[in-house]
C-alpha cells in the first residue's frame, strides 16, 4: 500500500500516455501469440517426419516459422519502441516539473538540503523511476502474458509433465526474491562504507594546496591506504565478500534450477513418449515452451528489483515535490509550480508575471524582529528609508545586516513586524515584481558558467549591447572585459577564464545595475576589490544612486561614510544612526570603529 | 553554454586501452588463469545438454529403454550440479579479484593525484576528480567481473556448439551457419547506431548534471533576478536534447533484439527444412535434429545479450580512457634527480629576472586545455615572449634572512602568484628563484616546502580535531608543541572554552568555526611546523576588529625570527615590514620602506592616499 501511495504521483504522468501504453500492451500480447506458433509448427513438422511427408510440406512449415518469427519481431519492436519511448517522455516531463518545482523553492530549503543530495534525487533516483516506468512495466507485462499463453499450451500437451517441468519455478522466483533482498541490503552497506572513502578523497582534493604546502602527500597516501584497506580487508571486503558469496551463487543457481526443469522434461516426457501418450513432436515443442519461459522467469526477479528500487526512488523524489515554497504570492493559487501554467494542449507556457507600476522606493521596517533556527537575529528594527536616500549599515559579523536585506528581498519571510515599500507591506506585491525593482549584489558572488555578457544581462528580459556595455562601464569591469580576447563573449568558469575575486564582484555589480533598479543593495560587495577600484566604483555609483534608494553594507568606513544615514547594528538591534559626522561626534560604536581603523594605522606607522 | 564533461568519442573497443587494462590483471594471473580454466570447463558442460537430449531420444526413447533414460537423466542432473558449482567458484574468484584490482587502481589514482602539480587542480574541479576515483573505477570493476571472463565463456560456448554441430552433421551445420553473415550485418549496423546515440546520451546527461548543479547552487540568484522562466527554458532545451538522444537509442535497441530473434527463427526453419529432409532420408536421427534445434537456440542467446555487454564495454572504455588520461598527466614538478639538501636553511630568498605565465596566449582558443588539462607549457625557445599571458614580468628582488617583506598592489598584480612560485607549486618559464643561493628547482622538494610556513587567505580545515588540524600528518609535532603554538597565536583562550578542548571535533571545512577562529588555527598550524620562512596571504576583510587585533598580534609572533613574505590588502598591516614591494601589472614597480616609498610619491603613495586621506582629514579637525 505504501508503495502505491509513493507511486501515486506518477498516475497523472502515465495517464497522459494511456493510449500509447495500451497500444504497447496490445503489441505485447500479439508478439507472444506469434511467438507461441513456432513450437506448434515444430511439433507438426517433427510428428509428420515419422510418417510420410513431402519436402514441400516441410518447406511450408519452415516458411511459417519464419513468417511468424517476423510477425513476432515486428510486434516486439513496436512494444519496445512504444513502451520504452513512453518512459522516456515521462522522464522528460517529470524532470522538467522537478526543475520547475526547484525554481520555486525558497532559500531555507536550499540551506537545509545539500546540493549533492538534491542532485542525486534529480539524477540517480530519476533514473531508477525511469527504469520502473520503462523496462519495469514492459517486462512485467511481457512475463505475465507469456506465462499465461505458454502455460495454456503446455497444459494442453500434458498436465503432469507441465507440473514436473515447472516444479522448480517457485524455487526460482523465491530464490530471486531472497537473493534480491540480501543483495539489496548488502549493497546498501557497501555503499555506506564506500561513501566514507569518498568523503576522504573529496576532502583531500579540496585541501590539496594545504597538503602540498605542508608536504603531507605521503601521510595522506598512507591514510587513504589504511582507510581503504580497513574497508577492503575488513569491513568493505568482508561486506563485499558476503555479497560476492551470495552473488556468485545467484546466476549459476538460476541456470541450474531451470536446467533441472529441462531434465525433468527429458526424463518424464521421454517416458511418456515411450508410453505413446505424447508424440515426439509434443516432446520437442514442450522443450521449446520451457525455453520460452526461462528468460521471463529470470527477468521477473530483476523486474521486482526494478520496481522496488523505482518506488523507493520515487519516494525520495516526492520529498522534493512535497516541499512547499515557503515564500509565495498571497493571492496566487497554491500551485506547486507557481510560475508555470499549463494550457489545455498539455504543453507548458509561462505567463508574463504581473508587472506592477513602478514603485517609488520608500522602505520602512516597522517593529521588525526575526528569529532563525531559534536564535534571535533581529530585534525590533524600526527604520524608514526615504525614497532616493542612501543608507549604510555597519556592524560586526552576525549582527544581522544581511538578514535585514534578505527579509527585504523576501528570501526569508519576516515573522514579527512589517516591511513596507511605499507604505504597502511587501507581501502585497507579487514576488516577481517586488524583486524586479531591486538590484542586489550579494556578499558571496555567484556567477554562471556562461559568457560575461549573459552574466551581466542575467536579470533582464532583453539587453542591448549598449546596456551591457554601460553597466560594465559603471561597475568598472569594462577595461577588464576589453582586455579579454573575446570581450563580452568570453566564457567564465571552467571552460573559459577564471575571474579574480574583484572582477567577479564587479561583474555582479554590473548585473545589478543593468536592471535599472529602484532599490540598489550592495551587501559587502566591495570586499574583494582593492581600495583604488573601490574608490572608482563608488564615484560611479554615486551618480547612479541619485534618485534611487540604496543600501550599502560594509566593514569599511571608506565605503559607508558618504551615506545619508549610517545605521549601526549590534546583535540584531539598531544601536546608532546618523551621518558620518554625527556618529563621530556621538563617540559610539561607529566612532570607535573609525578610531580603531585610524589607530591601527598609527600603530603600524610607528 | 554550460560546461560539461565532454564524453570522449572513443571506440567501443580500443586495443591499446584494453591491453593497458589487462596489465592490472597481471598480479592476479593465477586467479585469472584458474577462473578461465573453470570457465572453459563450465562452457564444455553447458554444451553437453542438447547432446544428452539427442542420446536420450535416439538411444532410449526411440528404443523404449526406460533404464537408459534414467541413466541419461541422472548424468544430465549431475552435469547441471557440477556446472552450478563451477559457475559459483568462477564468479567468486573473479569478483574477489575484481575487488583487489579496484583497490590497486584506486590507490594508484589517489597516489598520482597527490603528486600532480597544482596547475592540474586549477583546471579540474574536485567533483570530476572524485568521479575518477569512484564511478569510473566501479565501471571497470564491471568489465573485469562481468565482462572479460563471461565474454570468454560465451565465445567458448559458441565455439563448442559449432564444433558439436559440425560433428553431428556437417551439411546441416553448414546450412544452419549460413545465417551468420546476417548476424554480423545486424551487429555492425547496431554498433554504429548505438555508439552514436550512446555518446549523445552521455553528453546530454553530463549537461543536465552540470546545469542542475549550477542552478541549485545559485538558486537564490536565479530567484532574486527573476530568472526562473529563462532558466526553465534553458533546462527544457537541455532536457529535450536528452529525450531525443534517448529516443534514438531506443530505436537502435528496439531493432536489434527482434532482428536477432528473426535470424534465430530463420536458422531453426532452415534446420527443420533441410534437417527434416535428412531425417526422411535417414541421414539424420530424430535426436540429432532436436539437438540441432536446441543448439541453435543456445547459440543466439549470448548474441542477443551482446547489446548489454556492448554497453559495459563501451562505458568501460570511456572510463578507462579518462582514468588513463589522469594517470598520464605528467608530474612536471617533481624531485630533481640529484637534489641538493641544505644542512641549515638561512632563509635568504632571491628572485632573478623571473617571468611566469599560467597560460599561453592563443587567440583562436580561449579555453586553455582539454577537460583533463595539460601540463604548464614549458618555454620553447622558438616561441616569442608575446605569445604568453605573462603574470610576472622580469621580477627581481632579494630578501635577507630574517627580514619581513610586504607585497602590495592591486588585485591581479601577481602577488599570490609570487608566493606560489616560491613553494614550487608552479615552475617558472624564465629566470631563477633562489633559496640560500640555490635554484629552488635543484633543491629537495620536501625540504623546500617544509621550510615555508604557508597561510592562505581562505583557511582550509580538515574534518578531525583542532589538534589534528594543527599537526596534520607530521609525526614530529608533540602535544606540547601544539599547545605552545596555540598559546602563541591567541588560540588558547578559544580552545579552552570548548567542551573537548583540543580534541573538539572539527567538521568538514571547519563549518562550525568562525572565520577568525579558523584563521588562528591556520596560524597555529604554521607555527607548530616551525618553518624557517613564512608566507602569509592576509585575509582581513571579514573579521571583526577584536579578532583582527588578535590576528595582528599572532602575525607579529609568527614573523619573529623568520624570513617573511606577506601579501597585504591593507597598508596599515605591513608598514612595519623591513621592505615593501609594490607590484603593478606583473612587475615590481617600487621597493623600499614605508617612509622611502611615501617620499617617492609613486604608486605606493597613491595607494596610501586612497586608503587614508579621507580618514586623516577629520582627525586633523579634532
Amino acid at each position: 500500500m505504501k508503495k502505491l501511495s509513493t507511486l501515486h504521483r506518477l498516475r497523472a504522468y502515465v495517464g497522459r500516455y494511456r493510449a500509447r501504453l495500451l497500444l504497447g500492451a496490445l503489441c505485447v500480447s500479439l508478439s507472444n501469440l506469434a511467438a507461441i506458433a513456432s513450437p506448434r509448427f515444430l511439433k507438426y513438422a517433427i510428428d509428420s517426419l515419422g510418417g510420410s511427408i513431402s519436402k514441400e510440406k516441410l518447406l511450408a512449415y519452415s516458411a511459417l516459422i519464419v513468417v511468424f518469427a517476423v510477425l513476432e519481431g515486428i510486434f516486439l519492436f513496436l512494444m519496445r519502441k512504444i513502451m520504452i519511448g513512453v518512459s522516456r517522455y515521462i522522464e522528460y516531463d517529470l524532470r522538467n516539473d522537478l526543475f520547475a518545482h526547484l525554481l520555486g523553492l525558497s532559500r531555507r530549503y536550499y540551506q537545509n538540503h545539500k546540493t549533492g543530495d538534491i542532485m542525486s534525487r534529480a539524477t540517480n533516483d530519476m533514473n531508477a523511476v525511469r527504469m520502473l516506468l520503462g523496462p519495469g512495466i514492459m517486462y512485467s507485462a511481457n512475463t505475465i502474458v507469456r506465462m499465461i499463453v505458454v502455460l495454456f499450451f503446455m497444459l494442453h500437451i500434458h498436465v503432469t509433465l507441465t507440473l514436473f517441468a515447472l516444479a522448480t519455478i517457485p524455487i526460482v522466483s523465491l530464490a530471486v526474491r531472497y537473493f534480491g533482498a540480501v543483495i539489496h541490503k548488502r549493497f546498501e552497506k557497501i555503499q555506506e562504507a564506500f561513501s566514507e572513502i569518498s568523503a576522504r578523497v573529496q576532502e583531500n582534493l579540496a585541501g590539496i594546496r594545504v597538503i602540498k604546502a605542508f608536504t603531507q602527500e605521503s601521510s595522506e597516501i598512507e591514510q587513504f591506504k589504511r582507510l581503504s584497506q580497513e574497508y577492503i580487508s575488513q569491513e568493505y571486503i568482508h561486506k563485499n565478500l558476503g555479497l560476492i558469496r551470495v552473488w556468485g551463487a545467484f546466476y549459476p543457481m538460476l541456470g541450474a534450477l531451470l536446467g533441472v526443469g529441462g531434465v525433468f522434461v527429458l526424463w518424464f516426457g521421454g517416458r511418456e513418449v515411450m508410453a505413446g501418450r505424447i508424440t515426439l513432436g509434443d516432446f520437442v515443442a514442450f522443450n521449446a515452451y520451457l525455453g520460452m519461459l526461462s528468460w521471463p522467469m529470470i527477468a521477473l526477479g530483476w523486474v521486482i528489483n526494478i520496481i522496488e528500487r523505482g518506488s523507493a526512488s520515487m519516494g525520495r523524489i516526492n520529498h522534493i515535490f512535497d516541499a512547499q515554497p515557503e515564500i509565495k504570492d498571497d493571492s496566487v493559487s497554491v500551485s506547486p509550480v507557481p510560475f508555470i501554467l499549463q494550457d489545455k494542449s498539455g504543453s507548458r507556457s509561462l505567463p508574463a508575471g504581473p508587472v506592477l507600476s513602478e514603485i517609488q522606493g520608500e522602505i520602512e521596517f516597522k517593529n521588525l524582529s526575526f528569529a532563525y533556527n531559534g536564535t534571535r537575529v533581529l530585534r525590533d528594527i524600526n527604520l524608514r528609508i526615504p525614497r532616493g536616500a542612501t543608507y549604510s549599515i555597519v556592524g560586526e559579523t552576525g549582527s544581522g545586516k544581511s538578514t535585514l536585506i534578505n527579509l527585504l528581498a523576501r528570501t526569508y519571510e519576516s515573522t514579527d513586524g512589517e516591511i513596507l515599500i511605499d507604505g504597502l507591506p511587501i507581501q502585497k506585491y507579487p514576488l516577481r515584481s517586488l524583486r524586479s525593482q531591486m538590484g542586489y549584489v550579494p556578499q558571496e558572488t555567484f556567477l554562471f558558467s556562461d559568457t560575461i555578457r549573459e552574466n551581466i544581462a542575467f536579470g533582464v528580459e532583453e539587453a542591448s549591447q549598449t546596456a551591457v556595455h554601460e553597466a560594465a562601464r559603471l561597475a568598472q569591469i569594462l577595461p577588464d572585459v576589453e582586455g579579454f580576447p573575446k570581450r563580452f563573449e568570453t566564457l567564465i568558469g571552467e571552460r573559459g577564464i577564471t575571474l579574480s575575486g574583484g572582477q567577479q564582484q564587479r561583474t555582479a555589480i554590473a548585473r545589478a545595475l543593468i536592471r535599472n533598479p529602484r532599490i540598489l543593495i550592495l551587501d559587502d560587495a566591495l570586499s574583494s576589490v582593492d581600495t583604488y577600484t573601490e574608490e572608482r566604483i563608488l564615484t560611479a555609483l554615486k551618480e547612479i544612486m541619485r534618485g534611487r534608494t540604496s543600501i550599502l553594507i560594509s566593514h569599511r568606513v571608506s565605503t559607508v561614510k558618504f551615506a545619508d544615514q549610517i545605521i549601526v547594528l549590534n546583535q540584531g538591534s539598531i544601536v546608532e544612526r546618523g551621518t558620518h559626522e554625527e556618529l563621530l561626534d556621538r563617540g559610539g560604536y561607529y566612532a570607535e570603529l573609525y578610531q580603531k581603523q585610524l589607530l591601527e594605522e598609527e600603530l603600524a606607522g610607528a | 553554454m554550460q560546461h560539461h564533461e565532454e564524453e570522449a568519442l572513443g571506440k567501443a573497443y580500443d586495443s591499446h586501452l584494453m591491453r593497458r587494462l589487462l596489465r592490472y590483471l597481471a598480479p592476479y594471473r593465477i586467479q585469472v588463469f584458474l577462473a578461465l580454466l573453470i570457465t572453459a570447463a563450465a562452457s564444455l558442460l553447458q554444451v553437453c545438454g542438447p547432446y544428452l537430449t539427442k542420446i536420450g531420444i535416439d538411444r532410449y526413447i526411440v528404443t523404449k529403454n526406460y533404464e537408459g533414460l534414467n541413466k541419461v537423466a541422472l548424468i544430465y542432473v549431475s552435469i547441471i550440479i557440477l556446472g552450478f558449482l563451477l559457475g559459483y567458484i568462477q564468479t567468486y574468484i573473479m569478483q574477489l579479484t575484481g575487488q583487489k584490482i579496484m583497490y590497486d587502481l584506486r590507490l594508484e589514482i589517489f597516489t598520482h593525484l597527490q603528486r600532480l602539480p597544482l596547475a592540474f587542480f586549477d583546471r579540474n574541479p574536485v567533483g570530476r576528480l572524485m568521479t575518477r576515483v569512484t564511478t569510473d573505477v566501479d565501471v571497470l570493476n564491471e568489465l573485469f567481473t562481468a565482462g572479460v571472463v563471461t565474454l570468454l565463456g560465451d565465445v567458448l560456448v559458441l565455439l563448442g556448439i559449432v564444433v558439436i554441430i559440425f560433428y553431428l552433421n556437417f551439411k546441416l551445420a553448414l546450412v544452419a551457419m549460413s545465417v551468420i553473415p546476417l548476424i554480423f550485418l545486424i551487429t555492425v549496423v547496431f554498433k554504429i547506431k548505438a555508439r552514436d546515440s550512446y555518446r549523445r546520451v552521455r553528453t546530454a546527461i553530463a549537461r543536465i548534471n552540470a546545469f542542475l548543479q549550477e542552478h541549485i547552487t545559485g538558486m537564490s540568484i536565479v530567484q532574486l533576478f527573476n530568472h526562473e522562466r529563462k532558466s526553465f527554458a534553458q533546462f527544457d532545451e537541455i532536457n529535450r536534447g536528452h529525450l531525443t538522444a534517448n529516443l534514438d537509442s531506443v530505436m537502435a535497441y528496439s531493432v536489434f533484439f527482434p532482428a536477432v530473434q528473426v535470424v534465430s527463427a530463420l536458422a531453426i526453419a532452415l534446420i527443420i527444412w533441410y534437417g527434416g529432409g535428412q531425417v526422411i532420408e535417414r541421414e539424420l536421427s530424430f535426436g540429432a535434429l532436436v539437438a540441432f534445434i536446441q543448439y541453435s537456440e543456445r547459440f543466439f542467446r549470448p548474441i542477443a545479450d551482446l547489446s548489454e555487454k556492448y554497453n559495459i564495454l563501451q562505458s568501460a572504455m570511456a572510463s578507462s580512457e579518462r582514468i588513463f588520461k589522469l594517470l598520464d598527466f605528467p608530474i612536471d614538478i617533481k624531485q630533481p634527480e640529484q637534489p641538493v639538501r641544505l644542512k641549515e636553511i638561512q632563509g635568504e630568498i632571491e628572485f632573478r629576472h623571473v617571468w611566469f605565465a599560467y597560460n599561453r596566449l592563443d587567440p583562436k582558443k580561449e579555453s586553455a586545455g582539454p577537460a583533463t588539462g595539460r601540463a604548464l607549457p614549458a618555454l620553447n625557445p622558438v616561441t616569442r615572449e608575446s605569445e604568453w599571458d605573462w603574470v610576472l614580468k622580469d621580477v627581481s628582488f632579494k630578501v635577507n634572512p630574517g627580514e619581513a617583506v610586504a607585497v602590495v598592489g592591486h588585485t591581479g598584480a601577481g602577488k599570490t602568484t609570487l608566493t606560489s612560485l616560491l613553494m614550487r607549486f608552479y615552475d617558472i618559464q624564465k629566470g631563477e628563484i633562489l633559496l640560500d643561493g640555490h635554484d629552488i628547482r635543484t633543491l629537495d622538494l620536501q625540504q623546500l616546502r617544509r621550510s615555508f610556513g604557508f597561510v592562505l587567505q581562505d583557511v582550509f580545515l580538515f574534518s578531525g580535531t583542532i589538534a589534528s588540524n594543527i599537526r596534520l600528518g607530521t609525526p614530529g609535532i608533540t602535544e606540547e608543541a601544539i599547545y605552545r603554538a596555540a598559546q602563541d597565536v591567541n588560540l588558547e583562550e578559544f580552545v579552552e572554552e570548548l567542551p573537548n578542548g583540543y580534541v573538539e571535533e572539527v567538521k568538514e571545512r571547519g563549518s562550525t568555526l568562525s572565520t577568525g577562529q579558523k584563521q588562528l588555527i591556520a596560524f597555529a598550524r604554521a607555527l607548530a611546523h616551525d618553518p624557517r620562512n613564512l608566507i602569509l596571504d592576509e585575509a582581513t576583510s571579514s573579521v571583526d576588529t577584536d579578532t583582527e587585533l588578535k590576528i595582528r598580534d599572532a602575525i607579529a609572533r609568527l614573523m619573529q625570527g623568520r624570513t617573511s613574505i606577506i601579501i597585504a590588502h591593507r597598508l596599515s598591516t605591513i608598514q612595519n615590514a623591513d621592505k615593501i614591494i609594490v607590484m603593478h601589472k606583473g612587475q615590481i614597480r617600487e621597493i623600499g620602506t614605508h617612509q622611502e616609498l611615501l617620499a617617492q610619491r609613486g604608486i605606493y603613495y597613491k595607494l596610501y592616499q586612497l586608503q587614508y586621506k579621507d580618514q586623516e582629514l577629520p582627525l586633523a579637525r579634532t
